[in-house]
């Protein structure tokens, strides 16, 4: 039962996300891209990490997808100026360049995955062993708050003025000059 | 039972899409998300890992971390492409060449 959730999980979000990156209509994509979210935080949830898929649930859909939204109706021109195919230079390759080196990486690291599959790290290894993996009964979120105000408590705050001044600087960045 | 390679496989092909789309879009927004589509992809595997590690849960915590690096990314790539937007009237990547003022 689990590994078929998780199975369904896994194909939702490879299927959309393949789905969103062939569709020419902005808007839509940008709707999938919802639906590719919420079955990352779905596939979350198979790691016990219940308290980062809540997280991903609320910044995510809740703040990055609705500024997408917003800064893509507010260049609403290009909504057909991407329909007509231009290959260009760097950025955006033409097609099939595009597609061999994203094919040849993804070899790569399906060749990585298995193996590091034969041999993988001691610590995986031992908490196998000890059985200290995390369990679905654990109190998570007790666990990540307590760490957090502790242990981690230095890169908690880093982050937290981290983001204050790149919300400044978006709002610093996007506010209409007068003196141009 | 779901063991660590069933993640580790999702992820690697949620980050190759996403490598897909930041390398063959022609639109500023659809590149964001690709790189959306990275992070995610990295935080499922900080997830995967954070499983065996129940002393100090340190994939869980970073996965918290990396959501909120790549939620101030967003907030400061979107205020660059509107205002790129307004100055250009075009948001493609390959027709914003001059680095000067008109």
């Amino acid at each position: 039962m689990e590994i078929i959730l998780f199975y369904a999980f896994a194909v939702l979000a490879i299927g959309s996300a393949l789905l969103l990156v062939n569709l020419k209509n902005i808007a839509r994509a940008l709707f999938l891209f919802f639906i590719v979210l919420f079955a990352m935080a779905g596939l979350y949830l198979f790691a016990l990490a219940d308290f980062v898929a809540i997280t991903q649930i609320m910044v995510y859909v809740g703040g990055v997808l609705i500024l997408m939204l917003f800064a893509f109706m507010l260049s609403n021109k290009e909504l057909l100026k991407d329909l007509q195919d231009s290959s260009g230079s760097f950025l955006s390759m033409p097609r099939w360049q595009a597609i061999v080196l994203t094919l040849g990486f993804l070899t790569l690291m399906i060749f990585g995955i298995r193996e590091w599959q034969q041999s993988p790290p001691t610590w995986i290894q031992q908490a196998r062993e000890n059985n200290t993996e995390i369990i679905s009964t654990d109190n998570n979120i007790q666990q990540i708050g307590l760490r957090f105000m502790t242990f981690y408590v230095l890169p908690f705050e880093v982050i937290s003025v981290f983001l204050m001044m790149a919300l400044i600087g978006a709002s610093h960045l996007s506010r209409k000059e007068r003196n141009r | 039972m779901i063991t660590l390679t069933h993640f580790l496989v999702v992820s690697a092909c949620i980050f190759c899409i996403g490598l897909y789309t930041v390398l063959s879009k022609k639109n500023a927004i659809m590149i964001l998300v690709g790189i959306e589509l990275m992070i995610n992809a990295a935080i499922l595997n900080f997830v995967a890992f954070g499983k065996y590690d129940k002393v100090s849960y340190g994939g869980q915590i970073f996965a918290l971390f990396a959501i909120v690096l790549a939620a101030a990314a967003v907030a400061v790539g979107l205020a660059l492409v509107l205002n790129v937007y307004r100055h250009y009237k075009t948001i493609n990547p390959d027709e914003i060449k001059e680095l000067k003022d008109k």
